[in-house]
């Protein structure tokens, strides 16, 4: 394989991938093997088949709550952890450890992948639909949200993904949606007929399914849409462990109480949806999923991310068009990707983001991952902890957040860390492996020079071949 | 009728004083003014950091979260500082602290992501620029050893642009073999950004020295850290720290005092860490836009509009609160909903900022905010 066909293959590793692995051979149709791993993907790998269902972490949240609740009933206005019980302690500490366990899945999936531009896709998806948890109580829900509600959609269509990922008990209670109540609802009513203080509408879920995973900012909605949007979701909440009599499953840990919603018309970009219960929401979403400012947002973020920073206007507007054309079907819109010719330019066109960069180590040396609260430690280390982006925007795609100075000398120490539990015979010839035609020749001479096997790996994964795709 | 009431608390206003400073003319050499910008992410509520108690609608609007105010330190008799800012109180009563009410840039919608992004890279539109103007700040500033750094892993927006600038927080990796790192040197010799990111991150960590902390969680150890690498002859000039946790949308005095008591922290440590370079030295506390007037459903308060900012140094005419108070009354509400905004927040920094640094104002609020009509503020320091 020479020339033009080497270098697509390097660029199907590590751009559309997440590197290459020694055992690798370079594909012979790299196109073609991007989009065959379509066929080939498993939501569920054998890495992640310990990991809780959706009930499964709510029924966990339940034990925890129950036991929050005695405690505050038994200690009233004892808030803090200083009056946490043994049990309490305990449930806290299985959680810190659930936590620590799925981010450590998560890696291995990524690592032993055999289908890895279909996993950077899961990982685009989970960051598009991003859950921050910093709160012991909550930490189940972020690996939940993508095990559960991410990697089944990720080959569907685009509303499917939407809806499981926006109504997901995850994100609902990462943006208060279990706590928005219809201000003229029944139970408002009833609660203000007794004198007790109403309860009332909380329009963060209503924004940011406009704002970040669907419409895109400034994209023509107003306050008044968020709103509207936002009265038409009160009643949809989360099923299992708020004891509401009339709750009515939803699926997947979601469920919809008549009394907490707002009735009546909503009207969202001009179009007025009649009361439908939890349908009229379900009615909005599906709007949004189909509106033309959503697929430019999406083929924009998509583009971005596998193409550069600044992708080319015509390539954003094919992608735009396979999603508009098939009404969002997602595996049109990575086959318009993978055939634009603007992904497949030589030479790197975008910076690592730590997540990447670190999947790329461990695949690239092949050896066994190090243990759960060392791949944590390092992610943490390395500025991009899992599921904890601090906000629901997600991390940042983009190489000015990224290439700092004091994150580089981090991946220096993080990759001297993992270099020295690796065990490679031949430095050198490795990298030309796993960069074919494309390993600079003064990383080379650097590797060549070293003066030991663990710094000779050390570089490799400090080199700027491993930094950038 | 809207009623309106013009509030200078604790000094006299300031006509048009010193246009251009004597001072202007010899600064020549490098700058021994220290600027720190605290960015607080996540909109922080203005009307919990500073209660506008003389408010008569106040109480009306937002009773389940004025806990705690009726003992809290006022600033002149109309604002009450949130309880959990004593160290701030301190620095106001010695006439150290200047306070900004009902400021907003120009940003006038309600997503966290686009204000700070206008907030940061100074522009008029989300994401239309890419650098930040603490960057350009550098660019007016006298050349030498002035160093911009911030005090986290990657560079915030603000920060980012053609000079290059430092990031630094500290880490609980074991620090890398001195050969290697040598050795890296040599591997990113060709490779103009990654030696560039790489002699940037040497330099800033000799000047960090053996720091122990091992990670930003103490919000004390993190304003200790912060004034020991603005410190001396080569400690930065032009320095960000990022403060989280600001968006209450529920339960929010909880939430929200333990903020502003790490906050609070943070600058108390600043401001004793200087020890006298504390006169050399402006901090300027910023969010991206405040929070709704009314306390929301769910006890906290939603994305709104105007907030309150701090200037805080040696040099601040301290002790006041500079507002041209909209009142919150419902009809005076922004939106019948939020603080309305009366006073361009990037006037504020500007101003202060052009002061400190003894720059044409003019000038200043050109290069930091170029399409911003507005006119900086004066008199924020004695100069």
């Amino acid at each position: 394989m020479h020339g033009a066909a080497m270098q697509d293959a390097a660029i199907a590793w590590s751009r559309f991938g997440s590197g290459a692995r020694p055992q690798d051979r370079p594909p012979a149709d790299p196109r073609r093997w991007l989009l065959g791993q379509m066929d080939r993907f498993a939501p569920r790998p054998a890495a992640l088949a310990q990991t809780d269902t959706t009930d499964q972490a709510i029924v966990q949240y339940k034990i925890l709550d129950d036991v929050q609740r005695e405690r505050r009933k038994t200690m009233p206005g004892k808030n803090s952890e200083a009056f946490q019980t043994e049990r309490e302690k305990d449930l806290n500490r299985q959680g810190r450890e659930f936590y620590v366990t799925s981010v450590h899945a998560r890696m291995a999936a990524a690592v032993e992948s055999e289908t890895p531009f279909i996993e950077r896709l899961v990982h685009f998806w989970a960051n598009h639909f991003a859950i921050s948890y910093g709160r012991l109580q909550t930490m189940r829900f972020a690996p939940v949200h993508e095990f559960n509600a991410i990697r089944p959609h990720v080959l569907g269509n685009f509303r499917d993904l939407l809806v499981a990922a926006s109504l997901h008990p995850a994100m609902q209670m990462f943006l208060d949606q279990a706590q928005s109540i219809g201000p003229n609802s029944p139970f408002t009513r009833r609660r203000e007929n007794r004198g007790q203080p109403g309860a009332g509408l909380n329009e963060n879920l209503a924004r940011e399914i406009m704002e970040l995973h669907t419409l895109g900012v400034r994209s023509g909605y107003s306050q008044q849409d968020v709103t509207e949007f936002a009265r038409a979701l009160t009643g949809w909440t989360v099923d299992g462990f708020r004891r509401m009599r009339t709750l009515q499953p939803m699926g997947e840990g979601r469920g919809y109480v008549p009394e907490l919603h707002e009735p009546g018309t909503r009207r969202v970009m001009g179009k007025a949806y009649p009361d439908t219960g939890p349908k009229q929401a379900l009615a909005i979403l599906d709007d949004l999923a189909a509106h033309p400012a959503t697929a430019k947002h999406v083929a924009t973020k998509l583009a971005q991310h596998f193409a550069g920073d600044d992708p080319p206007a015509a390539m954003i507007g094919r992608l735009e068009m396979a999603f508009a054309s098939t009404g969002g079907d997602l595996p049109s819109v990575y086959r318009a990707l993978v055939a634009s010719p603007e992904a497949w330019v030589a030479g790197p066109v975008k910076f690592l983001q730590p997540w990447e960069w670190a999947v790329a180590s461990f695949r690239a040396l092949g050896a066994p991952l190090p243990a759960p609260a060392v791949v944590n430690g390092l992610l943490d280390q390395l500025g991009q902890p899992t599921w904890k982006p601090g906000s629901p925007a997600g991390w940042t795609d983009k190489a000015e957040a990224w290439a700092a100075p004091d994150a580089l000398m981090r991946r220096v120490e993080a990759g001297e860390r993992i270099a020295r539990s690796a065990q490679v015979e031949d430095v050198p010839a490795l990298a030309e492996k796993l960069f074919p035609g494309g390993l600079g020749a003064a990383t080379l001479a650097q590797l060549r020079r070293a003066e030991s096997v663990t710094q000779s790996t050390a570089l490799l994964l400090a080199s700027p071949e491993m930094m950038r795709r | 009728m809207i009623q309106r009431r013009s509030l200078l608390v604790g000094a006299a206003s300031f006509g048009a004083a010193s246009l251009i400073s004597p001072v202007i003319a010899h600064a020549a050499a490098e700058t021994d003014q220290r600027l720190l910008f605290v960015i607080q992410r996540g909109a922080a509520d203005g009307l919990a950091l500073l209660a506008p108690v003389g408010d008569p609608h106040l109480t009306a609007l937002r009773e389940p979260l004025l806990k705690g105010y009726d003992a809290a330190p006022r600033i002149g008799s109309f604002f009450a500082l949130h309880p959990a800012l004593g160290q701030v109180n301190a620095m106001a009563q010695s006439g150290e602290a200047l306070f900004a009410h009902g400021v907003a840039s120009a940003y006038r919608d309600r997503s966290h992501f686009d204000g700070q992004n206008l907030l940061e890279t100074g522009g008029l539109r989300a994401y239309e620029r890419r650098d930040g103007w603490l960057n350009r700040l550098l660019g007016l500033l006298p050349t030498g050893e002035t160093r911009g750094l911030a005090l986290s892993t990657t560079v915030p927006q603000a920060l980012q642009g053609p000079r290059p600038v430092g990031s630094y927080a500290p880490s609980a990796l074991p620090d890398a073999d001195g050969a290697l790192i040598d050795r890296v040197s040599a591997l990113y010799a060709g490779d103009p950004q990654l030696s560039s990111l790489w002699q940037e991150a040497l330099q800033t960590r000799g000047m960090a020295g053996n720091v122990t902390l091992k990670n930003l969680r103490n919000a004390q150890q993190t304003g200790a850290l912060a004034a020991s690498l603005m410190q001396g002859p080569k400690g930065a000039r032009v320095m960000m720290v990022e403060s989280e946790g600001w968006d209450s949308h529920a339960n929010q005095p909880g939430q929200l005092g333990r903020t502003v008591a790490a906050l609070d922290a943070l600058l108390g440590a600043v401001r004793s860490g200087l020890g006298a370079d504390w006169n050399r030295t402006l901090v300027i506390v910023a969010t991206e836009f405040g929070r709704t007037a009314r306390v929301n459903g769910t006890g906290g308060t939603d994305h709104g509009t105007a907030s309150a900012a701090m200037l805080l140094g040696g040099r601040v005419r301290g002790g006041r609160v500079l507002a041209d108070w909209p009142g919150l009354a419902a009809s005076q509400l922004y939106q019948d909903r939020d603080l309305a905004p009366t006073i361009a927040l990037e006037s504020v920094i500007a101003g202060a900022v052009a002061e400190h640094f003894a720059l044409d104002p003019a000038h200043t609020l050109a290069t930091l905010f170029p399409e911003r009509k507005i006119a900086p503020r004066e008199g924020l320091l004695r100069v």
